[in-house]
């Protein structure tokens, strides 16, 4: 019993912080709440169960692939339609149109639509901008959480942002337009 | 360098992920490419609409206090992954804002109803899972446990160890039910937990076993030899009733 205690008191100090980011990637590849709170919370739960297997280095990195993760299975189950179960790289490589300049646009762009663009994405590509660009994490970082290799990391940055780029340009272009 | 390995690289460069020397290569491309400088402009003006979009969720308190709850109970119980569902915990928070109801609005009513007395069983319940705060004396021993309660109580609880019949006790805890200190006995049945409460019957009348339900729990209430009894837990009724059984016979 001491020892759970020790346990609560331990993860309650290293785990527990990175709160905020745990729900904020969970809300970007969930898209609403109240999914992402039960993601979170089941996350926060597995974790405590696996803490003694955490090596108490990196514990947002720790914390926040579990949460992927608990979001992936819960997408594959109740989003496969949504998640690009056939996701494929090829697929989307073809974004050659990302280098075009169109800064101008990029300039005038509110948070609104990036918002609205960023929720456009596919949930991979979706969640490498949320990890690098609102949590900050380093490309290693992502490739550990994200189980994938670090050049993958760097080509899916690329092609999330190309797409991006497009997406708000084309909604600028439609609000142009009106 | 050419402008596709310039290209190539642009997301590690604006994300700072290059070495100097590649940082070195790609600065010296850009100031002869004007496509790819312009390019780069335009890629460090999405990172930063993107960064300075608040785009950040933050986890709501609520959420925080839910976890919390969530882990210490897991610890306490040293069980394996269980969700508390979102119910469970606002019907702790209803029955925190109905116990505060009751201290204000009925200071020293005493022998209050059944309705009344049932609530204040839950929410000891409840607290008891809740706070960490299971037993101040955690003994599966009825004999360390009874002599426990002695000059702490002005009744002596009966204390019945049901381990043989897969009821072992966990503890026992003073606690206060319709204004008055009872004895809180805690019972385990798996990874669920009983406390039983007792105290001195008001009427001195017996009673035969009430049962009801509230909020996903079950509540079982008796009196005998001028003792009122109530046991609460979230075990399935019939489960709950064995043990009663048990516990009067």
């Amino acid at each position: 019993m001491l020892g759970e205690k020790d346990k609560l008191e331990r993860f309650e100090q290293t785990i527990l912080p990175h709160m905020d980011a745990a729900y904020n990637i969970a809300r970007w590849l969930t898209r609403n709440e109240r999914d992402a709170e039960d993601m979170v919370q089941e996350s926060y739960l597995r974790a405590f169960k696996f803490f003694e297997a955490f090596t108490g280095v990196n514990g947002r990195a720790w914390l926040l692939t579990i949460v992927r993760n608990t979001c992936y299975t819960w997408l594959q189950q109740n989003r496969s339609r949504e998640l690009m179960t056939e996701f494929d790289e090829e697929i989307h490589s073809d974004e050659t149109d990302a280098w075009n300049p169109a800064a101008r646009l990029i300039k005038e762009t509110d948070s609104r639509m990036v918002r609205q663009a960023l929720e456009a994405l596919p949930a991979e590509y979706r969640e490498v901008v949320v990890l690098r660009d609102l949590e900050d994490l380093s490309y290693k970082e992502i490739a550990e959480i994200a189980a994938v290799p670090l050049g993958t990391v760097m080509s899916r940055l690329a092609r999330a942002r190309g797409r991006l780029k497009r997406l708000l340009c084309e909604r600028f272009k439609g609000e142009d337009v009106r | 360098m050419n402008c596709e390995a310039a290209q190539t690289l642009a997301d590690a460069y604006i994300d700072g992920e290059l070495d100097p020397a590649g940082r070195l290569e790609i600065e010296r491309h850009l100031e002869e490419c004007a496509l790819c400088s312009e390019g780069y402009r335009e890629h460090r003006a999405l990172k930063r609409a993107v960064g300075a979009g608040e785009l950040r969720f933050k986890a709501p308190a609520e959420l925080q206090q839910r976890i919390r709850f969530a882990l210490r109970r897991e610890a306490q119980t040293e069980t394996g992954p269980r969700t508390v569902p979102r119910r469970w915990f606002t019907a702790a928070a209803s029955l925190a804002i109905a116990a505060l109801a009751l201290l204000f609005l009925l200071p020293w009513s005493r022998g209050k109803s059944d309705d009344l007395v049932a609530r204040e069983v839950l929410a000891g319940h409840i607290r008891s899972l809740m706070a960490d705060h299971l037993a101040d004396v955690p003994s599966s021993d009825q004999h360390t446990v009874k002599p426990w309660f002695d000059g702490k109580l002005d009744f002596s609880p009966p204390v019945k160890d049901l381990a043989a019949e897969g009821f072992p006790l966990v503890g026992g805890r003073l606690d206060y039910i319709d204004n008055r200190p009872a004895a809180a006995l805690v019972y385990q049945r798996r990874k669920h937990f009983i406390n039983v409460f007792i105290w001195p019957s008001a009427s001195g009348a017996e009673s035969g076993t009430q049962t009801s339900e509230r909020n996903g729990y079950e509540l079982f209430h008796w009196t005998r030899d001028g003792m009122t009894y109530w046991a609460v837990s979230d075990l399935e009724q019939s489960e709950l009733r064995k043990f009663v059984d048990w516990l009067q016979k």
